[in-house]
């Protein structure tokens, strides 16, 4: 190819990369505001990673338990992120999903009711209340499924399976992407004033994990490519539940809606072994004996909640505990038992993809036996570093990120729940900081003919090259290393470890060969995925090796318990002249307002609700 | 092991450019779908334990679809499809800014609205399959989608001659091949096909019924 007139070029006002909720949202608010919009994604259209969520979608409805606020909601977010959060997103967050899930209604939605016809929510660990309003358990396919139903009647243009590799850049500011259509090996430009990056996480570097082939990180990748920071990239989450038996669905997600109706976490000695592990923290608020923890299953408002629905990280650490002490199960993990808790046809009405799940894959029958789960690589909560209220970085002009592939909104921890709500907060936040940016430019950026020959160039010759490794074993020892030395548990000497053999790694990738034309070439995209991969891995293990803490999802067996000076510090990663920058920044004072919010009692709280 | 897994095997260590769709490995997305021994199936969710060890399973790609490549077939016709569908139109919130639907006024839509997109439904039918009538006729999966937009206790849209007209409802014999390829075990033509062709048959053959029930406002959708 001899100059960039000869490939296919789309325009937009603003390019949304990525449909799951975030980025669906983002392109609807895109729509709404009259921009001429562009919508692209690596697989076809209602498949993200957001089809897969199952609990439910945080929203201080209140339709529950009416005691329930946005400040509490807040509160518990705050409290769940290890006051890590970035104080205003967790605010705006906390204000604006109760709106976003009822407008989800207008469009179509059916969440499950309460008696009085409402919208009914459940309880989720770390959440005060039930907060998740939810389908059964598979939340996410109604969300994506809505949204993409509303979606495709504006005025948007969707582009599915194509693979958006680089940014482009007119100086500080954005001016487009290239991407490759998975179908036919071809590239496309697309030139934009303004692009959101909704990308989601990037799970996929480790061997255990509950996301698909998508989870690269790519987002995250290119912004740091070009120039914007990353946030908190050191705290991913392992989710405690994730299958375990049989090997091939190792990682597979077990919802925590077992555990908010009321499943247990048993040791092979048969203990419930939780009541060990509630951290000083939250022992106010959590059960300390089987009767209470009973009680509040049968519904007394008097009774605590029980240490199951401890946050993820609490509970992910006490299995790993149990397993390494040799109270495992059979296959490696811990028990989860519903069987016991609830009626059969109650398991099967409220956890049908979970009763399914189990049949279908371990045959299982998870209403006369118990499953096997252990931790499982989830989520990221570090990403692409935003502004707290408009999303744009505050480092690359005219690029905005929303959803999983940002960092700051969950702090340490997310609670579960607050990802579907934190897509639908902040994809319309993204959508309307997009248009607002697109006001004050005067002119309309240029695309540089160079750029895009480079990532071009980079990208076919993969598969030109004469010889090289193969790419599928490449990410394989990718995440077999990342399971060892960044796992749960962290140590200097192993995330120096895994530095080095990174470096070793990003040598071979460079060398790598696809076999095959460029038509639908699976091994090609994952070629071309490696390199994101690599980036996002290597941001995890530069920051965790700085934080020499222990912290929601970063523990550190060499620096125990979490250190009064580090929660005053975020880090922050950026691409500096040779390789990558650490550095770290001190957090602002919260505003005295929030303050006062996150560490007031329950009581407090509970009393401002009634004279809402 | 599923079948899935298998092909994953293949694709790493013998043929790293074979061709075939997934995501989630679990049933929840609907990528994977594919002939597996001549039966429309997720291969995420077929255990190759159900197989006798001496037997070669031969997978397919959906025949009712254009070929890619290997696997992978052109799906978009149903992409094309649920652009034609009348969208959602709900009718005013209530005063205190809430809707209100019962459960057990739901329970029926969210049966519909458990479809994964997993396409296998259109793929096994034969007006699709075999007479290729996807210029006259919508498949088994947007007559679930027309039916969950039908019968949503909110909806004030009326779709009712389009399903006759543009979707071609006549087309289905009732054969319910959709409804046993079903992964997520969706009533496809008992639930949502049969009751469509009912309201149907009550507005062209029996305009009098329809005419009250359109003056009294009471329909079946109650
Ligand atoms: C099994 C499971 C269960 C979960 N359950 C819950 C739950 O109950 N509650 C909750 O709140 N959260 C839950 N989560 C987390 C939540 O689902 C995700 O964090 C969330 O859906 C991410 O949404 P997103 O819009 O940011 O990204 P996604 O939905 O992952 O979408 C990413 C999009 O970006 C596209 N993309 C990526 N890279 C590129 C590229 N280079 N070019 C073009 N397109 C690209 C992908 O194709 C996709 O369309 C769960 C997660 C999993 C895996
Ligand atoms: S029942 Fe109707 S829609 Fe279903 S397969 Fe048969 S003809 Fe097709
Ligand atoms: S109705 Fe069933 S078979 Fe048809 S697309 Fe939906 S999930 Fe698949």
């Amino acid at each position: 190819m001899a100059d960039i007139s000869e490939i296919q070029t789309f325009e937009h006002d603003v390019l949304v990369i990525g449909a799951g909720g975030a980025g669906l949202r983002a392109a609807i608010e895109c729509a709404r505001l009259g921009l001429k919009t562009g919508l692209v994604c690596k697989s076809l259209l209602g498949k993200a990673h957001t089809v897969m969520a199952e609990g439910g979608v945080a929203a201080s409805l209140g339709n529950t338990d009416n005691r329930d606020n946005w400040k509490i909601h807040f509160r518990d977010t705050m409290r769940g992120g290890k006051f890590m959060n970035q104080w205003r997103m967790a605010e705006l967050h906390a204000k604006l999903s109760p709106e976003r899930v009822r407008e989800l209604e207008e469009w179509g939605a059916v969440f499950d009711r309460t008696a009085d016809g409402l919208i009914s929510q459940r309880n989720f660990g770390g959440h005060r209340y039930p907060r998740l309003a939810h389908v059964g358990d598979r939340t996410g396919l109604e969300i994506i499924r809505t949204l993409q139903d509303f979606g495709v009647h504006q005025p948007i243009d969707i582009y599915m399976e194509c693979k958006v590799l680089n940014l482009l850049k007119d100086g500080p500011r954005i001016s487009g992407a290239v991407g490759l259509w998975r179908e036919t090996g071809r590239f496309v430009l697309f030139k934009a004033k303004a692009v959101i990056l909704a990308t989601g996480g990037g799970g996929r570097a480790w061997r255990i994990t509950s996301n698909s082939w998508e989870y690269s990180g790519d987002g995250a990748a290119m912004a740091y490519e070009a120039g914007a920071e990353l946030i908190h990239m050191e705290f991913t989450q392992f989710h405690p539940t994730g299958m375990v038996w049989p090997p091939s669905v190792r990682g597979v997600l077990v919802t925590e809606g077992v555990r908010g109706e009321g499943g247990i976490l048993l040791n092979n000695k048969g203990e419930r072994f939780m009541f060990d592990y509630i951290p000083e923290r939250f022992a106010a608020e959590t059960a300390d004996t089987v009767q209470e923890a009973a009680r509040w299953l049968e519904g007394d408002p008097g009774a605590r909640r029980p240490p199951e629905l401890l946050t993820r990280d609490v509970v992910a650490r006490a299995i790993n505990t149990e397993v390494k002490a040799g109270r495992g199960s059979t296959h490696g993990g811990v028990y989860l038992d519903i069987a016991s808790r609830r009626s059969a046809e109650d398991i099967k009405r409220k956890l049908p993809s979970m009763y399914h799940q189990f049949k279908e894959l371990a045959e299982i029958d998870i209403t006369k036996e118990p499953m096997e789960v252990g931790p499982t690589m989830h989520y990221f909560m570090g990403g692409i570093r935003v502004d707290d209220d408009t999303q744009m970085s505050q480092t690359v002009d005219g690029l905005f990120a929303c959803g999983e592939c940002t960092g700051g909104m969950h702090g340490a921890n997310r609670l579960g729940g607050n990802s579907l709500s934190d897509l639908l907060v902040f994809g319309q936040l993204a959508g309307a900081g997009a248009s607002d940016y697109i006001q004050t430019l005067e002119k309309a950026p240029e695309v540089d003919s160079d750029q895009v020959m480079e990532v071009i160039r980079e990208a076919t010759d993969v598969l030109n090259r004469e010889d090289g490794p193969n790419p599928y074993v490449l990410q394989e020892k990718l995440q077999d290393m990342m399971q060892t030395n960044v796992g749960i548990i962290r140590t200097r000497a192993e995330l120096e470890e895994a530095l080095r053999q990174l470096e070793d790694l990003k040598r071979e990738a460079a060398l790598v060969k696809a076999h095959g034309a460029s038509q639908y070439n699976p091994g090609w995209h994952q070629a071309l995925d490696l390199t994101s991969l690599l980036t996002t891995a290597e941001a995890v293990a530069r920051a965790a090796l700085i934080r020499e803490e222990s912290r929601g999802g970063h523990t550190r067996d060499d620096f125990q318990g979490e250190r009064e000076e580090w929660g005053k510090h975020n880090v922050i990663i950026s691409k500096g002249e040779s390789g990558m920058n650490v550095r770290t920044d001190v957090r602002p004072d919260p505003p005295a307002d929030l303050a006062a919010i996150a560490y007031a009692s329950l009581e407090e709280l509970e009393g401002t609700a009634k004279v809402k | 092991m599923v079948v899935l897994d298998a092909i994953h095997r293949i694709q790493a260590l013998h043929a790293n450019d074979l061709a075939c769709r997934w995501n989630c490995k679990a049933g929840k997305c609907g990528s994977c779908s594919m002939e597996i021994n001549g039966r429309p199936k997720l291969a995420c969710m077929t255990r190759l334990s159900d197989y006798d060890p001496e037997e070669t399973i031969t997978v397919q790609p959906m025949k009712t679809f254009p070929i890619i490549k290997d696997l992978v077939t052109d799906v978009s016709f149903n992409y094309e499809v649920n652009k034609r569908i009348p969208p959602f139109k709900p009718k005013p919130r209530d005063a205190d800014g809430n809707y209100r639907m019962m459960q057990k006024d739901v329970d029926r839509i969210q049966e519909f609205r458990k479809c994964i997109e997993c396409f296998l439904c259109q793929d096994v039918c034969h007006v699709l399959r075999d007479h290729r009538r996807q210029d006259a006729f919508a498949g088994p999966r947007w007559f679930i989608r027309l039916a969950s937009l039908e019968m949503h206790p909110l909806d004030t849209a009326d779709r009712v001659s389009q399903i006759k007209e543009d979707f071609g409802i006549g087309f289905c014999n009732i054969t319910k091949c959709c409804t046993e390829v079903c992964p997520e075990g969706i009533h496809i033509t008992d639930n949502a096909i049969i009751p469509l062709k009912e309201r149907l048959a009550d507005r062209y053959y029996d305009p009098v019924m329809w005419l009250m029930r359109k003056i009294t406002g009471k329909d079946r959708k109650k």
